[in-house]
């Protein structure tokens, strides 16, 4: 952009109303078909589709207005070759080429639709293991099915008081640290997963001789006493005894849904 | 002002059709003088196409874990951001068009030193996040509010709502004074900042947004119209803030955070510092400063009372909406404040 015949002469990359129409409406799809799959789940919580739904509605009206107004307000003079671009009634004030930007989203969410956090934000974040305020109860016998957060909850903070002498079934990715540890691990979100932190359990006892970062894992085994620390912020970790482990698709939510607090 | 003025940089995405030079002008129909301009339109068509056309080596060039980290960081923000944003944008547009501006002058005392914690306490009223109170303050200047008591709303808005409250509840069950520290501090800090602007601040520091002046059009038109240029001037915006935030939390290592929590001074400068930079939004910090359990819960409030008003995405939508002459000011301006009220408030209450 830096020739001398800067006014007129230069091409004007600015998005006119007809690509800032297309670009709401591509915008408003995305956002939409993110909200009606379970894509967004990826980047943020459940509770956010309703708002989104709406977004993406209210985008594609805004499209949709900008060009009706445009066919009926433009004027029969509104053509490039009989006047001075700046000059043209519509186009006072072109939107700045910041804008443009906003087709990065849309790639990124069209295109490669990045996957929810995994093993590489988990081993680089402590664990966010918090004290919960209770412990409601559980069966009294027979099989647990348990969250990775809850678990690690009752084992840390209620000395595993119900989860003694019973099989416990965990679902969770496999996260490595630096020294080769394995851990399943479920990150929990409170908004958006720019603030996603990691709850991390242990594993010992039968695991799997081959982890794969990042596969998901449905874990059977017991509750051990046994505690060690993140070696990134010095949290309480506890251990889990797996007897068994089945490889299992990523769920639908891959958040851990009882949150941190 | 001149619409070049707010135009700072080209999309990386689009550098290499801005700079080709397939533009030969020559062409039988126009002038020799007038060049064709190179459609918009046409260049957001063949740049989506070419970008589907290669989505396999884009894809394996974004496998490494730190980068799709960082783009999941990164739709996750403008993800999350978006309907706050655009719910703004449609209320700011209501505001624009359908509000005369004889309400405020009725609604708001008359001398700006009133008017600032009025407008500060107003703030309650808007349920949202952050991104939402950037457009209303913007079209709360347009509409002839002083600009002292827009910016009070705008720093006030986004930390005293009651989502933000009950959240905050929520996280803290432990805690209850850490609402009302924060609904203090907060407004303490709205307030100031909007007395300092009317002392010290200057009018040509503030760009009054550029737009399309609904000359004789109707309602709806104006309305759309607004809605219109403030999602693709504030989106922009918001992008450029979701890919600071991104890097950042990509790059900045945890342990520097737990060799700063034992510090009394620095933990509070620590924390502040990452307010900024984590760029939460302001219905969930409280759980993420829950979550920081080696800091006091000064150096936390810290974090909840800089986060919605200072950081990067908000900068930069401030940038958008104000200029850059203004963000430059203002943010560093209601950092230092923020922080001096939240270790005040804090040594107070907590």
């Amino acid at each position: 952009m830096n020739r001398s015949t800067r006014s007129t002469r230069n091409v004007r990359v600015r998005p006119n109303r007809q690509a800032q129409a297309a670009l709401l409406f591509l915008l408003g799809a995305t956002v939409l078909h993110a909200g009606w799959t379970d894509l967004h789940l990826r980047y943020v919580k459940a509770g956010l589709r309703p708002l989104l739904l709406l977004s993406g509605a209210a985008l594609i009206a805004t499209a949709a207005a900008t060009v009706w107004y445009e066919r009926r307000h433009a004027p029969p003079e509104h053509h490039p070759e009989h006047h001075h671009p700046d000059d043209l009634p519509g186009d006072h004030h072109p939107e700045p080429r910041v804008s443009w930007l906003l087709a990065l989203p849309l790639l990124a969410l069209i295109l490669v639709a990045p996957p929810a956090l995994g093993s590489y934000s988990a081993t680089h974040t402590g664990t966010a293991l918090q004290e919960p305020l209770g412990f409601p109860d559980l069966p009294a016998r027979g099989p647990l099915r348990l969250g990775v957060g809850e678990y690690a909850a009752r084992a840390v903070y209620d000395d595993g008081r119900h989860l003694r002498g019973r099989p416990v079934t965990l679902t969770g990715f496999v996260a490595l640290d630096g020294s080769g540890t394995p851990y399943l691990v479920r990150m929990t979100l409170n908004c958006c997963a720019a603030d996603a932190q990691p709850v991390k359990v242990a594993l010992t006892g039968g695991v799997p001789p081959v982890l794969q970062p990042d596969s998901w894992l449905e874990l059977t085994g017991t509750y051990t006493p046994r505690r060690t620390k993140d070696p990134v912020n010095d949290g309480p970790v506890p251990y889990f005894e797996v007897t068994a482990a089945r490889p299992v698709p990523p769920p639908a939510d891959p958040y851990d849904d009882t949150g941190a607090g | 002002m001149s619409p070049t003025k707010s135009a700072p940089d080209v999309s990386p995405t689009r550098s290499a059709p801005d700079g080709s030079p397939t533009r030969s002008a020559p062409d039988g129909a126009g002038p020799a003088e007038e060049p064709r301009h190179l459609d918009p339109s046409l260049l957001l068509v063949l740049t989506l196409l070419t970008a589907v056309m290669l989505q396999g080596p884009i894809r394996r060039a974004l496998a490494a874990p730190v980068m799709q980290s960082w783009m999941t960081v990164f739709v996750a923000v403008v993800v999350q951001a978006l309907p706050f944003l655009v719910l703004g944008v449609l209320l700011s547009a209501a505001i624009a068009v359908f509000v005369p501006p004889s309400f405020f002058a009725r609604a708001l005392p008359e001398r700006p030193v009133l008017a600032v914690p009025v407008a500060g306490a107003a703030g309650a009223v808007l349920p949202g996040c952050e991104c939402a109170s950037v457009p209303v303050a913007g079209a709360l200047v347009r509409r002839g509010v002083t600009p002292a008591a827009a910016l009070a709303f705008l720093l006030s808005a986004p930390a005293v709502n009651p989502v933000v409250l009950t959240a905050t509840a929520v996280a803290f069950p432990d805690d209850p004074r850490m609402v009302l520290a924060r609904f203090v501090a907060s407004l303490l800090v709205a307030c100031a900042m909007g007395w300092l602007w009317h002392r010290l601040g200057r009018a040509d520091w503030l760009r009054p947004p550029s737009r399309p002046v609904p000359g004789g059009r109707g309602g709806g038109a104006a309305f759309w119209g607004s809605v219109r240029h403030d999602v693709m001037h504030a989106g922009g915006f918001l992008v450029v803030g979701a890919m600071a935030a991104a890097t950042l939390k990509a790059v900045v290592p945890a342990e520097w955070l737990s060799a700063a929590a034992g510090h009394p001074v620095l933990s509070v400068l620590a924390l502040a510092v990452l307010a900024v930079l984590l760029s939460i939004c302001s219905e969930a910090d409280a759980f993420v400063a829950a979550s920081l359990t080696q800091f006091s819960l000064t150096a936390r409030l810290a974090f909840l009372v800089v986060g919605p008003m200072v950081d990067l995405k908000l900068f930069a939508l401030q940038a958008g909406t104000f200029g850059r002459a203004f963000a430059l000011r203002f943010a560093p301006a209601t950092f230092a404040t923020a922080v001096a009220v939240s270790a005040l408030t804090g040594a107070v209450l907590l």
